[in-house]
């Protein structure tokens, strides 16, 4: 197995099975009597054919790069975080809290509230299945599967009778001040000359998540503590002999990514809707997953791998909105895409491996 | 809350109770041989879309049972290959497998009959109808006893009293079997299993397999007996909830039957009663709905009695060569 060089591991595998899952998607569509290279053109126009289209496929990778850092960290660390859709939506919670309480009197200021605010909801919310984990060994994936059913029902709840306003009819909560408006992303590009489609919800988290993205990177490759997060999802025996603490790296490691997937309600609650909606996740959480995935759990892989989800996400609604695929497509795509790049990893890699191996004897 | 109330609820926590029971017991297989399956809701919801869109065409509840097995055991393959062939991740593979049946089950419903993800509602034959134990109108007049048998006991489908019969069938599986031991030991320590000269893919891929049968009828149920035909992710958190009764079962047959009809009670009173007022304080419906899962997390923390998985549950076996 070592004749396979680094850059086949991190690139030609991911890449091989996502061509592999995208054909078994085709075959999907032609199932179901479409034409799958039409398809395909309408996703790529649609996503990517204007900038109103550029603006949505922006919009819905933002919401992936948080929830795909946010699963990242905890693959690194050795822990399977399925929690942040639960996370997410207390990071919404988080936002609600510091956008309708406190009259900020400029966005900026409410823009950073509502960073601290959704990140510490987000982590708080990670906190309890990571000490579960910690202390008790109970193990992360069920508490925070349930953690996400608890979430859910505890938004309805908040919603319905807590934060809707007096004589509304929706379970949603009242909308945030004009002043805590999020600078869209069209306005940010016409300070510096670009004209960029208005009717779009792509806005400044963005670039909140693009620095996020940056300080994952310093943190997990750059720091003492991103080490010894690696070194403890690597091996956890060789860590604590090491002298690292073993409850401290799932507490750290479950808050961060609780954190980062909490983060991920400023771009939907604060920078689209302005207000708390009951379902504002939409799943992001679990896309996140996938996303990590792909990326092989590195912020440039998350990076491109969430740009792709997001091209999928706004590529499926035009294919929906034209044609009779139904935006579930996305869904199957997104399942293909988890079951080769994560479980069946090993299906692509014996064989790319035992070609390299073939090639290095052939030279020999 | 008088009498007749509270034998309604029970009469209809035992049916909400049943598609648990199914895919409680089909998990326990899986995990006790050391594949673990959150992918039980998914295969559930493939089962309930195939099993409900083969009743419709066909006319026949068996046929649809039939097919949904099917579906599920599809699945369950994709499953085991990932988790016992390939050596992958089994929790990614099950989040894989759930995504994939909330998908398809949409794409080719709405593909089949254009419902917007339903399929056509079922009639007659199509769908379960209640069974009448023996006796039942001879004994309903009694007072207390009456009302028990005739209206708690009797009058469900024939899936119910195949997923009761299945709890004693699972014990004497597992505990009197060969077959049994030598599952729990591939759970436990697959590694002495296999130097007895037995084969650990084999046994994993007969657990898997029977995953896969008990999570189709579950699937078949909610379509063909709970429900009238199958219904846009239908499922709702079941597969999730069977999980978390697993756990509070610790991983054992008869404790199984207890804490699904437990969860199915708490589904009931929820349907039955939307808030609770206690005087002092009142319980939202959420409150219920949110409470299996509160009470798994105390379980698995270990706070009431101590949940202990399968040892080599969620691990890949690697031969020695």
């Amino acid at each position: 197995m070592t004749a396979m060089p680094k850059w086949a591991d991190a690139v030609l595998v991911p890449l091989i099975s996502l061509l592999i899952a995208f054909f078994i998607s085709g075959l999907v569509i032609l199932a179901i009597g479409e034409d799958p290279i039409a398809a395909m053109k309408l996703m790529v126009t649609g996503a990517l054919g204007s900038t109103y289209g550029w603006g949505y496929t922006l919009y819905y990778a933002t919401n992936f790069i948080f929830t795909g850092l946010a699963v990242s960290v905890a693959f690194q660390a050795g822990l399977f975080n399925i929690g942040g859709e639960g996370q997410a939506t207390l990071g919404g919670l988080g936002v609600a809290m510091a956008c309708l309480f406190i009259p900020w009197p400029h966005w900026s200021l409410a823009l950073v509230a509502a960073v601290f605010a959704s990140a510490l909801f987000g982590a708080a919310w990670a906190a309890i299945p990571a000490y579960l984990q910690a202390k008790r060994g109970s193990h992360v994936v069920i508490t925070t599967i349930m953690f996400n059913f608890i979430a859910s029902a505890l938004l309805v709840y908040l919603l319905v009778n807590v934060l809707r306003p007096e004589g509304a009819l929706d379970s949603a909560s009242a909308r945030f001040g004009d002043a805590m408006r999020l600078p869209r992303l069209n306005d940010i590009l016409a300070l510096v000359g670009i004209p960029f489609n208005n009717r779009n919800p792509a806005n400044i988290s963005l670039l909140i998540a693009l620095a996020s993205c940056v300080g994952v990177w310093l943190l997990m490759w750059r720091t003492r503590l991103g080490y010894q997060l690696r070194a403890f999802g690597k091996s956890e025996k060789a860590s604590v002999y090491a002298g690292i603490n073993p409850v401290r790296m799932t507490m750290y490691a479950m808050l961060i990514s609780g954190g980062l997937s909490g983060m991920m309600a400023i771009n939907t609650v604060m920078g689209e809707a302005g207000r708390l909606l009951l379902n504002s996740v939409e799943g992001a959480g679990f896309i996140g997953i996938a996303v990590a995935l792909m990326g092989r759990s590195h912020p440039v892989g998350v990076l491109l791998a969430a740009l792709l989800f997001g091209f999928l996400y706004q590529g499926g609604a035009e294919l929906a909105l034209w044609t009779s695929i139904p935006r579930e497509l996305i869904i199957v795509i997104q399942a293909l895409v988890i079951l080769f790049t994560g479980a069946l990893d090993d299906m692509v890699r014996r064989p790319v491996a035992g070609l390299f191996l073939l090639m290095k004897k052939g030279k020999a | 809350m008088d009498f007749a109330t509270l034998i309604q609820i029970l009469d209809s926590s035992i049916r909400l109770a049943t598609p648990l029971l199914f895919a409680c017991l089909a998990g326990l297989f899986s995990e006790r041989a050391g594949v673990f399956d959150i992918g039980l809701e998914g295969k559930m919801l493939a089962a309930a879309f195939l099993s409900g869109s083969v009743a419709a065409v066909t006319g026949s509840v068996w046929l649809g049972v039939l097919a949904g097995v099917f579906a599920s055991l599809l699945m369950a393959g994709i499953h085991g290959l990932a988790a016992i062939t390939f050596r992958g991740n089994q929790l990614i593979s099950g989040v894989a497998i759930n995504f994939l049946a909330s998908g398809l089950t949409v794409l080719l419903g709405q593909n089949w009959f254009a419902l917007g993800g339903r399929t056509p509602a079922l009639t007659g034959d199509a769908r379960f109808g209640p069974i009448t134990l023996p006796l039942a109108d001879t004994v309903a007049p009694i007072p207390f006893i009456g009302p028990i048998y005739a209206e708690m006991i009797s009058g469900h489908s024939a899936l119910v009293y195949i997923a009761i019969a299945c709890v004693p069938a699972s014990a004497w599986v597992l505990y009197r079997t060969r077959f049994g031991l030598r599952l729990r030991a591939v759970g436990e320590n697959p590694a002495a299993v296999d130097t007895a000269g037995i084969s650990v893919t084999g046994i994993r891929y007969a657990a898997v397999a029977i995953c896969g049968v008990l999570c189709g009828l579950a699937g078949a149920y909610l379509a063909l007996g709970l429900a009238a035909g199958f219904g846009k992710e239908m499922t709702a958190g079941r597969g999730f909830i069977a999980l978390a009764a697993l756990i509070f079962a610790k991983w054992r047959p008869w404790y199984a039957l207890g804490a699904t009809l437990l969860f199915g009670f708490l589904e009931a009173v929820g349907n039955r009663f939307p808030s609770i007022d206690f005087g002092v304080i009142t319980l939202p419906a959420q409150f219920m709905q949110a409470l299996p899962y509160v009470l798994t997390v105390v379980i698995l923390a270990g706070f009431i009695g101590k949940a202990t998985p399968p040892r080599a549950g969620g691990e890949p076996y690697i031969k020695e060569r």
